[in-house]
């Protein structure tokens, strides 16, 4: 298969599928990129950043929104540690604007959201710690998360909510890691709202050098 | 008086002097000797009053049922908040949902505070402020560097984090148990290409009221918001006073979204199934 044009001279250093509902990891060395490709369109891809060697320091919403005093995330987006640090830069989007006000979606929130009827339907935090859990990570360590493919408008009225992606099959986006991290993705299962398009689909994770 | 403190008595003696000695940022105790309450806390048991400088924090550990009574009483305090389940503080206050699941980005009365369980931690009984933030979160340590020279919590310009950091070690909880923050008393708007612009502040005496709906932790830092755009460090006290409002007299009638009474039924079932 093909990388997408942004890295194809890039040296590949592990290409993989996210399944589809599941989790995924992987470290990205500092200089390194990672690519993500949204192989069916508009599949929400939750995803956390940790410092590779010291776990305290980690992705944090409110210092990356801070510091481009803006709610979306789009090229040339830095997101910030909770200690403002840049953990990665989104160097190449092709979709133009993800969400980083959102968060995941939990078998609890699912119960607020849809109803009671929906709790046992499986669910982003339950991956997050899944997958966190391999890296001594726990329900302590998950904080606000990066929604990549994901749409959420904020209304003047403060309104806001997720609505149809604008993302379709086969866009792609590039970050370049700041210093190693290892970064935690949910590959979102949620079918209530249209984040996955009410069908939770693959995505391609490609971890390149440039050198 | 000139006090000798070369000896344990001298030493003593000079500690004791300072009896009686009263300054507006601290706490009162009894908090019934506190002035400053609100009329609808007149008849009811007074549980805390303390006023928290500019570039200051404080942890405490309030009851199920409590009314926290938050006031900028010179309208340029900015009080950025976490809220722990007291009982099991890995549940803990989850910004990203209680703006997503009530479809609202702007806190106002009859909101809730919820936590990553889907419970309310606390509902805002009432609110005559109407500016909040819930992205932008605090400071940090190397902003402050850069914005004003220092941030240590130490310094005469402490970052938000640096004094939640200290809150939370107070109640035995770590760095890495510190969510998002909410921000209140300054505001800040979205407007349609995302971008935050900011929308000041409602002036001295703006009040927010917090029904704590379990056993809560709250972490508080009074400091300066992250974008605040002006020359120098500005943070006035900020004003707390906590009764009981368990009896629900003197408190507002809220109308409530529906998630908002899903997540205290959530609440309600918890508590009574733990037995707290």
């Amino acid at each position: 298969m093909s990388v997408p044009e942004f890295i194809k001279d890039h040296s590949i250093v592990s290409d993989s599928v996210a399944e589809k509902r599941g989790p995924w990891s992987g470290l990205v060395q500092a200089g390194e990129y990672l690519t993500i490709v949204d192989l069916h369109g508009n599949q929400a891809v939750d995803s956390l950043i940790y410092d590779a060697h010291d776990t305290s320091i980690r992705y944090s919403a409110p210092n990356t929104i801070a510091g481009q005093a803006n709610v979306f995330l789009t090229e040339g987006s830095v997101l910030r540690a909770n200690t403002g640090a840049p953990l990665m830069t989104l160097v190449h989007d092709e979709v133009g604007r993800h969400d980083t006000v959102g968060g995941a979606c939990s078998k609890e929130s699912n119960s607020l959201r849809y109803g009671q009827h929906t709790v046992h339907q499986h669910a982003c935090v339950e991956n997050f710690l899944l997958e966190g859990a391999k890296y001594g990570l726990n329900k302590r360590d998950l904080v606000s998360n990066i929604n990549f493919y994901m749409n959420v408008p904020v209304e003047p009225n403060g309104m806001l909510g997720i609505v149809d992606g604008i993302s379709a099959p086969g866009l792609s986006l590039t970050l370049r890691a700041e210093r190693d991290v290892s970064v935690l993705v949910s590959n979102c299962p949620q079918i209530n709202n249209p984040c996955n398009g009410f069908n939770p689909t693959e995505v391609r994770m490609i971890t390149t050098s440039a050198g | 008086m000139t006090q000798s403190t070369s000896s344990t008595e001298g030493a003593q003696a000079h500690a004791r002097s300072m009896a009686g000695t009263v300054v507006e940022t601290m706490a009162t105790i009894p908090a019934s000797e506190a002035t400053g309450w609100p009329a609808e806390a007149v008849t009811a048991k007074k549980l805390w009053a303390e006023t928290v400088a500019g570039g200051n924090y404080t942890a405490l550990s309030v009851a199920r049922g409590a009314v926290i009574e938050l006031t900028d009483l010179y309208g340029d305090a900015n009080a950025h908040l976490v809220a722990y389940n007291a009982t099991d503080t890995s549940e803990r206050l989850n910004v990203a949902d209680t703006v997503k699941v009530q479809w609202q980005a702007y806190l106002g009365q009859g909101q809730l505070l919820l936590s990553d369980r889907g419970r309310a931690l606390a509902t805002i009984l009432k609110d005559t402020s109407g500016k909040h933030d819930t992205f932008a979160g605090v400071s940090t340590l190397e902003g402050n560097r850069d914005r004003y020279g220092d941030g240590t919590a130490y310094c005469a310009t402490p970052a938000g984090r640096e004094l939640l950091v200290l809150a939370a070690a107070k109640v035995g909880l770590e760095p890495r148990d510190i969510p998002p923050t909410v921000g209140l008393f300054k505001g800040y708007f979205v407007q349609p290409d995302g971008s935050l612009i900011s929308t000041g502040e409602a002036g001295a005496g703006a009040k927010v009221w917090l029904r704590a709906e379990m056993p809560l932790v709250l972490l508080i830092a009074n400091a300066p918001h992250p974008l605040d755009a002006r020359e120098g460090y500005h943070c006035t006290p900020l004003q707390i006073r906590i009764w009981d409002g368990s009896s629900n007299e003197n408190q507002p009638q809220l109308e409530l979204g529906l998630e908002a009474e899903r997540a205290l039924a959530n609440t309600h079932a918890y508590i009574a199934l733990k037995g707290i």
